[in-house]
């Protein structure tokens, strides 16, 4: 066990206990800064693992970005603050589906690995030079095609969110 | 480093989120759940990047975060647009034949 060894379990338990905060909370704003706390830890893992660049992106988007999104979500639909017993249906379906799938993974890639060592001696840190390198010589086209999704999902989203205010009006007109 | 450490986070990560999907009753908390479940797939991206020396899967895990925020923002839209039409965002309580049941309510009212 070296070093890298120890910080990545460590920042990656605090991933998975944050995780289970989020799937059994009975407070739904708990939920949501489980999750900031969660991706906090995963970031801590890809910095660990020599994905600066990324740990800081996921930073930025999920822990500044998307939960606050997901909490505006929970505020504008009226979600109850209190605990709420009303927020989950029967959990051993869930329990055994995802214990069934969790343990398949990880017996699987076990499988695969074992307990096999990876050098990180010479490893270039993936910082932004890095990850410049890699997107804008080797992966262009993907790059391009995803700027076409987000202004896909932009229009998507605005079309959904209004298309129903113009059927009220219409209705009402 | 051993990169079993990195792998087997993703799973139990990808299995709690999975929990939380088919769990939870809140379509918010379902987001927040499977969001979770992308949280593995970046583990799994990054670590594969370590055993194959390359940046490849460091690129890939930035273009799921895109793709992530464009899902949570077309999949809150479609939960307000929800919450709107029926005031409750429960996913027990989804009607399967839509059509067929706001008929009856707008028969009803």
């Amino acid at each position: 066990m070296s070093l890298t060894d120890v910080l990545a379990a460590a920042f990656g338990l605090l991933a998975l206990g944050a995780g289970i905060g989020v799937v059994t909370t009975r407070r739904i704003v708990r939920a949501g800064l489980w999750l900031a706390v969660s991706f906090a830890g995963i970031a801590g893992v890809a910095l660990v693992l020599t994905a600066e660049f990324l740990a800081w992106v996921l930073v930025l988007v999920y822990v500044g970005a998307i939960v606050v999104l997901l909490l505006f979500a929970t505020m504008l639909t009226r979600a109850p603050t209190e605990a709420s017993d009303e927020l989950d249906r029967r959990q051993l379906p869930g329990i055994l589906i995802a214990s069934g799938v969790g343990l398949g993974l990880a017996a699987v890639l076990t499988g695969a690995f074992g307990w096999t060592r990876v050098s990180l001696v010479g490893r270039e840190n993936g910082d932004a030079a890095a990850m410049g390198e890699a997107i804008f010589s080797e992966w262009v086209l993907p790059f391009e095609v995803l700027s076409l999704l987000l202004l896909a999902a932009l229009v998507g989203a605005i079309a959904v969110s209004t298309r129903d205010r113009a059927q009220q009006s219409g209705n009402s007109g | 480093m051993h990169p079993l450490i990195g792998y087997l986070i993703a799973s139990g990560l990808f299995a709690i989120g999975l929990f939380g999907v088919l769990t939870r009753r809140n379509a918010v908390l379902q987001l927040a759940s499977a969001e979770l479940m992308l949280g593995g797939v970046h583990l799994v991206l990054v670590t594969t990047d370590l055993v194959q020396r390359s940046y490849t899967g460091q690129s890939f895990a930035l273009f799921i975060v895109v793709i992530a925020a464009a899902e949570v923002g077309v999949g809150l839209a479609l939960v307000l647009n929800l919450w709107r039409a029926r005031s409750d965002i429960d996913t027990d309580d989804l009607p399967i034949d839509s059509g067929k049941q706001a008929d009856e309510r707008a028969d009803r009212s």
